[in-house]
């Protein structure tokens, strides 16, 4: 269906992988420089829309199917909630990262950084699942019928 | 009530209140199985429930306490703050969700396409959390934070119901642009503010706000606060999502958001006006007497006449929600503490009298696949404990003594009284008998019509009776003994008119609390 688009193919193909590396950097260097979980998860998010925008839903969804998409929703938050409550057993109030290492500094380096991947998941996911219900929507008009 | 939790918990109750159903979300999500999915709904609801008691408990002597999230103090940090107000909000709105759960359990089997009822319980549990998140937090961007958490899942539930009537999306549509707006307002009120005091703590807001009556943008901010929150609790012209909202989504949907939703935005006005902004501030003396006032009294009249006319009960029924709503803000326009009292009141008899309507509604539903009045004759006789819990409904809803309604009623023309308002005493009283009519109409259709002869209707399931019912003998239960709410209420409004709020609190996790 798409061979025709050579150009487009091959430079996705060139991009996806600076585009995941990049959203990787906004990750997990965040907490340095400007960035983070919602910036990173959009970015990762894009990559993918872009392979499924070139290559066809159907190809992003054997990549990474609905049910998937659905679940790391669900897994960011737990990792977002899941720290409080850690912190929480730790003896400390909800989110209080000082308690989550000997050093209260380092703990909150753990902290940030573990809430915003949490983020970081949940945006990636959430990104998806809008990408596919649009996407996957039967159109109202065939091509063949413009 | 002494209530007694484990030490570690009782720290950790204001967050565990919220946190657990934010929990249950993604995991009901997570697993994709049913059973599952609907067990540790209503288990964090039940949980929420204990969390809110014991909170409630802890804060009827008038004390307030604070729990720092984070471990950042205020007003830097997240503060979750709870006196008698909110906590009696949050007791509210985590019973009517452990009670409609197991009602959804069974309803939504019709109502809602098998593949989507994990997503349907981690939306409620979203919703729930949202909600009681707005009651509880003692930051004013976090309410609105947690006003988006539970609006956004609101439009998704209110959405499901399309799959048996379409219109639920049009319905839908509509309650999302309107909501928005009234979050976009409710949020650049905030911003007002935050210009004018460099705060959103509220209680430091309450402090920063003495004698800057004559600030404009502090009164353009409250102007903003109040219309968007207007919209959310769907006040007299600005009601216009609400029927539709109520009449096309699932029918434990319904109830719980009659029941639970317009409840919190009326407790965040309460807040803002009480807490962070003041009763001695002339323009919001102004605001409750020119323009709340007036049109809580046309809401009254207006929404129950047009109930009169509906076909559809559900309709109906949001009619009359809008309609109690200016009850409510008929209490809070007294300006005294019993008027006060006597829409917290009504907060508390409005959720459990409505929840039981939508309730039975919903079996009804259920059974024949209608809301619609005509499709009802004759149910009394084939549906005989669903239509006793709508009678039982029915008559709190108008205010027959021994039903909740009644105590609500009482408070309020008491609060009438006591400001020499006898001619709001006498409106309330004929709001009254427009309720009659409608209620008459439904109980007309079910009891003296005949049932059609080839109608195949037949009582509810336990599973969905016994939820109606617990809310229906509720209305009665604080309709007998309504030493309980109404003490509760007044220790709330003396709560929200002293201020309170904004005074020392008991910090239970904190900063100065670090172990």
């Amino acid at each position: 269906m798409m061979d025709h688009h050579l150009i487009l193919r091959v430079v996705t193909k060139l991009l996806v992988a600076p585009i995941l590396l990049f959203g990787l950097y906004v990750q997990f260097h965040g907490d340095f420089g400007p960035g983070g979980g919602f910036q990173a998860g959009v970015i990762f998010a894009v990559a993918f829309i872009l392979y499924g925008l070139v290559f066809s839903l159907k190809r992003l969804c054997k990549t990474v199917p609905d049910w998937l998409v659905h679940r790391l929703i669900a897994v960011g938050l737990l990792l977002y909630a899941g720290t409080g409550v850690v912190s929480m057993f730790l003896g400390g109030a909800f989110l209080d990262y000082n308690v989550l290492s000997k050093d209260p500094v380092a703990g909150q380096h753990w902290g940030i950084l573990i809430i915003e991947l949490g983020v970081g998941i949940t945006v990636f996911a959430v990104m998806l699942a809008i990408y596919y219900a649009f996407a996957g929507r039967p159109p109202a008009l065939d091509d063949a019928d413009w | 009530m002494p209530l007694l939790l484990p030490e570690a918990l009782a720290d950790h109750a204001p967050m565990l209140a919220v946190l657990v159903p934010l929990l249950a979300a993604p995991l009901a999500m997570l697993f994709g199985n049913r059973a599952f999915a609907y067990g540790i709904s209503f288990a964090a609801s039940v949980a929420s429930f204990i969390f809110s008691m014991f909170l409630l408990a802890r804060v009827m002597d008038g004390s307030v306490l604070s729990y720092h999230l984070g471990g950042w103090a205020p007003p830097l940090g997240i503060e979750y703050r709870v006196d008698a107000a909110n906590a009696l909000v949050l007791l509210i709105v985590s019973a009517i969700s452990a009670v409609v759960l197991p009602f959804a359990r069974t309803s939504i089997e019709t109502e809602i396409a098998e593949r989507h009822h994990t997503l349907f319980y981690a939306c409620y549990m979203l919703c729930f959390t949202g909600l009681m998140g707005v009651a509880i937090t003692g930051d004013a961007f976090n309410v609105f934070v947690f006003l988006e958490v539970s609006s956004l899942s609101t439009y998704v539930l209110v959405a499901l119901g399309a799959e048996k009537d379409r219109r639920a999306l049009s319905a839908a549509y509509d309650y999302l642009i309107l909501g928005t707006i009234g979050a976009t307002f409710f949020v650049i009120g905030l911003g007002l503010i935050y210009m004018t005091t460099g705060t959103l703590n509220m209680a430091d807001l309450a402090q920063r706000l003495t004698g800057l009556e004559s600030n404009r943008t502090l009164r353009s901010g409250f102007a903003f606060i109040v219309v968007g929150m207007g919209l959310k609790m769907a006040i007299y012209p600005l009601h216009r999502w609400l029927p539709s909202a109520y009449t096309y989504a699932p029918s434990a949907v319904s109830a719980f958001l009659a029941a639970t939703a317009t409840k919190v935005a009326i407790y965040v006005v309460l807040r803002f006006m009480f807490s962070v902004y003041s009763a001695k501030f002339g323009f919001e003396r102004d605001t409750l007497q020119l323009i709340i006032f007036p049109f809580a009294i046309i809401a009254m009249f207006a929404a129950s006449i047009v109930a009169c006319y509906q076909i559809n009960l559900k309709r109906m029924l949001a009619y009359s929600s809008i309609a109690q709503i200016g009850y409510m803000l008929l209490g809070v326009s007294m300006l005294n503490v019993t008027g006060l009292s006597a829409t917290l009141v009504h907060l508390f008899n409005h959720a459990v009298t409505k929840g039981a309507l939508f309730l039975a509604v919903g079996a009804i539903v259920y059974r024949t696949g209608s809301a619609l009045l005509p499709h009802m004759a004759g149910l009394g006789r084939k549906m005989p404990w669903t239509s006793a819990a709508i009678v039982i409904g029915g008559l709190s809803l108008i205010g027959i003594p021994s039903t909740a309604g009644f105590v609500s009623k009482w408070v309020l023309i008491a609060g009438a009284f006591e400001r020499d308002a006898w001619p709001v005493a006498v409106l309330i009283v004929a709001s009254s008998l427009i309720a009659v009519v409608y209620v008459w109409r439904v109980l007309e259709v079910l009891y003296l019509q005949p049932a059609p002869a080839n109608s195949t209707a037949t009582e509810a399931p336990l599973g969905l009776l016994i939820p109606t019912w617990i809310l229906a003998l509720a209305s009665i239960w604080f309709g007998l003994d309504a030493d309980l709410t109404v003490s509760v209420s007044r220790t709330a409004a003396e709560a929200l008119l002293n201020g309170g709020f904004g005074g020392d609190a008991a910090i239970i996790m904190g900063v100065e609390g670090r172990k």
